[in-house]
């Protein structure tokens, strides 16, 4: 008996280890997102699609730097500033005249752009699978507790997590800039009044949110297959993380990915075939004892 | 309505009749198909641009509609006919069910909340393989006798198109159609003057559940299969720009919108793999340009006066 429960227990927290690993990426893809949301006000659909090209510019990248583990870290440090770089193309280039419109528009215009995105990577990377490869030092296993083995790469993603969220924290609440964007995200009129170039402020959220999701997709890059249809699975599940956290929290972008990563993997303990409804299922759950989500929404 | 209109009208009609007279079988498959798509996001104006409603996954009803249909015709031995009854209506239950949980969230909320509950039946429908056929779909669902040829399928769907858009016309020229209005424009005003708003937009949401459950019943007969792909969220979006590029606010505006669409993505898709490209690019020119779709455009020019308010957005 005690050697059964040992068992079901080690396959519990193996698959709890594989959901937090899974809930980094979450979070670093929806707190872009809800970034961009909280202070733009856009529902960004395309930001799955930047998660996507952060991904396959991650293949490339470290195709071209030989293939060897120093591509990787070359780019995890390019791939994000390229889809930065897009991103500011497209804020620049038709966001920044549309923030007044309403929310359903906004929708739709960044599913046209997730829509040309989509064919664009295909044009340039074609329909097949890529693979990027694990670093040389994150390959291999670690023992977990129950004496299971846990892949050394996953472990490098749950100390990603929580660096990246100290760091949007000190980035939101203590910098200057931050602090702007949190007034603009309240009362844009005012801060313009007050003589602050709000369209500047907006363009540099927008940039660091897509940043965001362009780290997401190259830190997923090793653990899955690269593939076109990626963004539109991500872009869903960041939605309702962000939502399930309260639009424009942080925090609430942690917790619900917290929530999504956890259920997803444990569900899948549960029930192997119909795993992937218990994080919908969470939500459901969520919203409909807090319509407005766990944490405090900046709507 | 005026005279010219309804002259307009007939002549659309006759000319709708005698299509399988003179086009090819594929042309009349394609017509099928617009009817259908066109039917769908009329559906959804109902509830978007009539109600406000922000309806963000509304290809779950369609598909629904597919599936029970196809379910009813393939699992059971009961008269195939009544197949076609009980897949609008399992959507119309379904649309019921949704819009209790999410009616309570406002705008952007009850359209994630939405979504959320649609991906759920997604997720259920594409992994169930013994009940629903998993990601392959359901081919070859044996449709009865007397709809199985092309011509009778065409006949078929445009009948039920035209008496749906018939009734849907009603409903909207109703009083119910009318308060559903007011309380797009005003919802607190609407309530202060003794409107349940909750029962009128769930009757709005279940109206709009059947008839895109016609519209999936529909996609069964001209298609004669069902794929997961009918309940995923890109779809409603599509159906969105479909309202959005005909013109919501408009009547027949959605069902411009996807006879534009469906018949540019089968020329489109002859010549190169890269329609979704070129959608988004309709899409974003649509957006900057055309605001009001191409039926609210021609109003504007045409009909100086007549202003119908925006959805108020927030």
């Amino acid at each position: 008996m005690d050697a059964v429960y040992s068992i079901i227990s080690a396959g519990v927290l193996s698959q709890v280890f594989v959901g937090l690993s899974r809930t980094t990426i979450l979070f670093i893809v929806a707190s872009g997102l809800t970034l961009i949301l909280g202070v733009l006000r856009i529902p960004n659909v395309a930001h799955g699609s930047l998660y996507m090209i952060g991904a396959f510019t991650a293949f490339t990248v470290t195709k071209l730097s030989g293939g060897g583990s120093a591509g990787f870290w070359i780019a995890l440090v390019i791939a994000p500033l390229i889809v930065a770089l897009i991103s500011l193309i497209a804020e620049r280039g038709m966001f920044q005249f549309l923030y007044e419109r309403e929310h359903l528009m906004l929708l739709l215009l960044t599913f046209a752009f997730s829509l040309v995105f989509g064919d664009l990577v295909k044009l340039v990377w074609g329909g097949e699978y890529k693979s990027v490869p694990v670093p040389h030092i994150f390959q291999g296993f670690v023992p977990l507790f129950g004496g299971l083995p846990f892949p050394l790469y996953n472990l490098f993603l749950l100390l990603a997590g929580p660096v990246v969220a100290i760091l949007l924290y000190l980035l939101t609440n203590k910098t200057k800039m931050g602090k702007i964007a949190r007034a603009a995200a309240v009362d844009r009129e005012m801060v313009g009044a007050v003589g602050i170039n709000v369209s500047r402020v907006f363009a540099t959220v927008f940039v660091i949110g897509c940043y965001l999701a362009g780290l997401g997709g190259v830190l997923v890059a090793p653990t899955v297959s690269v593939t076109l249809g990626m963004d539109h699975n991500l872009i869903i599940e960041a939605f309702l993380i962000v939502i399930m956290g309260g639009l424009g929290n942080i925090w609430g972008a942690l917790l619900g990915a917290l929530i999504f990563g956890l259920t997803q993997s444990l569900g899948i303990l549960i029930w192997p075939k119909f795993g992937i409804i218990f994080p919908y299922l969470a939500v459901v759950v969520v919203l409909l004892f807090r319509p407005t989500g766990l944490l405090k929404s900046t709507w | 309505m005026s005279r010219q209109t309804i002259l307009g009208l007939g002549a659309g009609i006759i000319v709708l009749l005698l299509f399988p007279v003179f086009l090819p079988r594929f042309y009349v498959y394609l017509v099928s198909i617009i009817l259908l798509y066109g039917l769908l996001a009329t559906s959804l104006n109902l509830v978007l641009g009539y109600g406000g409603i922000f309806q963000f996954h509304h290809a779950v009803f369609y598909g629904v509609g597919a599936y029970g249909t196809t379910l009813m015709l393939t699992k059971t031995g009961l008269p195939p006919m009544l197949a076609f009854i009980v897949g609008p209506l399992a959507s119309a239950a379904f649309g019921l069910v949704i819009g209790i949980i999410c009616i309570r969230l406002s705008k952007l909320y009850f359209g994630m909340l939405q979504i959320s509950l649609g991906s759920l039946v997604w997720a259920i429908v594409y992994r169930w393989y013994s009940f629903t056929g998993g990601d392959d779909g359901i081919h070859g669902i044996p449709i009865p006798e007397m709809l199985s040829s092309p011509k009778s399928a065409y006949y078929y769907t445009l009948i039920i198109t035209l008496a749906s858009l018939f009734v849907m016309w009603k409903i909207i020229r109703s009083p119910f159609g009318s308060a559903l209005q007011g309380i797009r424009d005003n919802p607190v005003r609407s309530e202060m003057i003794g409107i349940n708003v909750r029962m009128h937009q769930l009757l709005a949401l279940v109206l709009a559940g059947f008839f895109a459950g016609v519209a999936g019943s529909l996609f069964v007969v001209v298609d004669n299969t069902v794929f997961p792909d009918m309940l995923f969220w890109t779809l409603s979006l599509e159906i969105l720009i479909m309202c959005l590029l005909g013109g919501w606010f408009t009547f027949l505006g959605p069902m411009l919108g996807a006879a534009v669409i469906v018949a540019l993505r089968t020329f489109v898709s002859a010549y190169t793999d890269y329609w979704a490209l070129v959608l988004g690019i309709i899409m974003m020119l649509v957006i900057l340009f055309l605001p009001n779709g191409i039926l609210g455009y021609v109003e504007e020019k045409f009909k100086r006066g007549f202003m119908e308010p925006e959805i108020e957005g927030q």
